[in-house]
């Protein structure tokens, strides 16, 4: 039979018997409602994990540090290769690292331990200087305040931790100023004690002036962007990285560079921060960090474990989501198993009108294709309503809570074309032991069916 | 296949069925040959094994042994898709329950076997209304099976039955459910059938119309042929 006969036939068949087929497609597209509400829960969680992490910048950030760096505070170690010269981490470094491809931003870490007044008490923490360009990163989104004013402002923002040191209220602490005591560092002059050769140089030494620089605090912030990552620890309040800057603040690294290099007078950084243009590049990119002779470290291994834990995460979701069409398959076996039942007669006539085992076995199979298709498109509005409703309600609490939206569900193209293709085939499999039972039915045994 | 040979050729068939241990010979060595164009009314009393010998010559059963030669060929040894296609290009069948699709109008159902057979789409209509008109049902082509009467229904089966241009026409009981009048213009349309080249077979319980309509008349009793005649009285 041709298939557009086998498909008139088979959608007038499964008209005669609407109430009961509705009902099986129905059941399909419960299975796949939630097969796809399920997946779009796990879709969706992945990439609102993976947007947040990338816009926090950790994702498509290398820090550069020197080989001969000092490592600690919990990073993890980098095999040191011998073979390189070891290099000093300053501005030419900087600019060379700036001028390799598909780099967008280079700039130095600027984080030192220090003191803060507040209040006429002191707190130690750790100072970072924040690039302009962290304030699109969506790590400050949904901070109290907002971003610094200009990247060359007296404003701090607080890590909330730091903020509820400082107040009890940290919302309270928005507008008030804090004084920052930090260490200035300041060249000395050429010593007459030192070699003739090096008359009129800098001594490379440098003296420590006490300083305080007064900041407004305009914003207090969940979590410090980049999680500690850009080394030595936690900062808990953040000002502008140019303003931080040109504070010369004495660093970690400061006195090692005295005593390695007294000669440089250059200003090192203890770390650098790389931008690269999309974290798929950030492997590449770090191979040619490496080639300049420093050390680099990324979170690219950690993303790779995020996405084996979102699809194994995926992988569970589907299959919690497949068992209600797992039942939907045994509701297509029923109806075509009695549908067999009640056209046995109409089966045994088409036999004795010359339809052959293969006619009778396709057109059940189109009936059950054609239950799984419908069930199909409907699961998938279904499932997609259901994420949005599972979305909305979410955002309705995290409203609630003060906190911004979030997209909780997403369906794109691939999960709607393989819910259909997944709905079909799963009918098409319920519908393989009706079809081939019809199929071998006697046509004599047939025709004498009442 | 020369104007000579028989339409049907039946040699030693047997049709034996296994039913609570015991067999049942339904047809038994039965041979017999069957011309072409001619009308051959099968009669015999109830598990005579008359309707199992319609469904072997229609290629809805096979023999347990013996051979069935149409055409020039054994369907006996067909496969079962050729045997499918021999029920849909050879052979046109008609019951006494008519078996028409109670839910397709008489067009619809009339379409059945040319949509089995793949007639082109463009096509089918003249050929459904030729079938019609060949029954005189044209006027009724959009109605379903159960605003028709018997008769009616019948005369829709036989045109479901030519639709496809068969050869051979096979005929269980139909008038079995017809009232003499009725069962006797349908017997009138078989006929005109066999007068128009085809050959039919048809089982019967009713002598007196087998008598007035067929050409020969074939008994059976036990699955065996026990008599075969000429017909005595002809409708002309």
């Amino acid at each position: 039979m041709k298939a557009r006969d086998l498909a008139d036939l088979a959608i007038r068949n499964l008209r005669e018997a609407v109430f009961r087929n509705a009902l099986t497609t129905l059941g399909v597209a419960v299975g796949v409602a939630s097969l796809v509400a399920m997946l779009s829960l796990g879709v969706g969680l992945q990439q609102l994990a993976s947007k947040r992490l990338s816009q926090s910048g950790l994702f498509d950030t290398i820090f550069v540090t020197p080989k001969n760096s000092f490592r600690g505070m919990g990073r993890p170690q980098r095999e040191v290769q011998p073979d390189r010269p070891a290099r000093a981490l300053d501005e030419d470094a900087r600019k060379e690292i700036e001028k390799l491809p598909n780099v967008i931003e280079v700039y130095p870490q600027v984080r030192f331990f220090t003191e803060v007044r507040f209040n006429n008490k002191p707190y130690a923490t750790v100072v970072a200087g924040m690039p302009d360009s962290s304030k699109n990163s969506g790590s400050f989104d949904g901070m109290q305040g907002h971003f610094f004013s200009s990247p060359t402002a007296n404003e701090a923002i607080l890590q909330v931790e730091f903020a509820k040191d400082l107040s009890e209220k940290p919302d309270s602490l928005l507008g008030q100023e804090l004084i920052l005591r930090y260490a200035e560092r300041q060249a000395l002059a050429p010593n007459a004690a030192d070699p003739p050769g090096n008359a009129g140089e800098p001594s490379g030494g440098f003296s420590v002036v006490p300083r305080e620089l007064r900041l407004k605090i305009v914003g207090v912030v969940e979590t410090e962007p980049a999680a500690g990552y850009g080394g030595y620890g936690n900062a808990r309040l953040l000002m502008p990285l140019e303003t931080a800057s040109t504070l010369r603040a004495a660093q970690v690294n400061d006195l090692r560079d005295i005593v390695r290099d007294s000669k440089a007078n250059k200003t090192t950084y203890p770390s650098l921060s790389v931008r690269a243009k999309s974290p798929s590049l950030v492997e590449a990119l770090e191979a040619s960090i490496k080639a300049l002779g420093f050390n680099t470290f990324s979170l690219l291994d950690a993303s790779k474990s995020l996405r084996t834990f979102f699809s194994v995460f995926d992988l569970l979701l589907g299959i919690f989501g497949s068992l209600a069409l797992a039942v939907a398959t045994l509701g297509i076996v029923n109806t075509l198993v009695m549908a067999i039942l009640e056209r046995r007669r109409e089966i045994g006539i088409l036999k004795a009108l010359g339809a052959a085992d293969s006619d009778v076995q396709q057109l059940f199979f189109v009936e059950a294709g054609v239950m799984g298709f419908l069930g199909g498109i409907l699961g998938v509005l279904f499932g997609w309503l259901l994420g949005r409703a599972l979305t909305y309600g979410t955002n309705v609490y995290l409203h609630r809570q003060n906190l911004n939206s979030i997209e909780l569900s997403s369906v794109p193209w691939w999960l709607v074309l393989s819910a259909l293709v997944f709905a079909v085939l799963v009918s098409l499999a319920a519908g393989l032991y009706p079809a081939s039972r019809a199929a071998q039915l006697n046509p004599v045994d047939a025709l004498r069916y009442e | 296949m020369p104007a000579s040979d028989p339409a049907i050729q039946l040699e030693h068939i047997s049709r034996h069925y296994s039913m609570g241990g015991t067999s049942v010979r339904a047809v038994d060595d039965l041979s017999l040959s069957v011309s072409q164009n001619e009308f051959l009314a099968l009669l015999g009393s109830s598990g005579s094994g008359k309707s199992t010998l319609l469904n072997l010559i229609g290629g809805l059963d096979r023999p347990t042994s013996g051979s069935i030669v149409t055409n020039g060929q054994n369907i006996a040894a067909l496969s079962p898709l050729d045997l499918a296609r021999y029920r849909r290009d050879s052979v046109g069948m008609i019951f006494q329950s008519f078996n028409l699709l109670p839910r397709m109008t008489l067009e619809e159902n009339i379409e059945l076997p040319l949509r089995l057979a793949e007639i082109d789409r463009a096509e089918r209509p003249a050929r459904v209304r030729e079938a019609l008109e060949r029954v005189r049902l044209t006027h009724r082509m959009g109605h379903r099976p159960a605003e028709l009467s018997g008769g009616e229904q019948q005369r829709v089966a036989i045109a479901r039955a030519l639709v496809n241009r068969p050869k051979i026409l096979l005929a269980d009981e139909p008038t079995g459910n017809l009232d003499s009048a009725t069962g006797e213009a349908i017997l009138g349309l078989l006929r005109e059938q066999s007068q128009h080249g085809m050959t039919i077979v048809m089982v019967t319980h009713e002598r007196s119309l087998a008598e007035k309509f067929a050409d020969r008349i074939a008994i059976m009793g036990d699955g065996k042929l026990l008599s075969i005649s000429s017909a005595k009285g002809l409708a002309q």
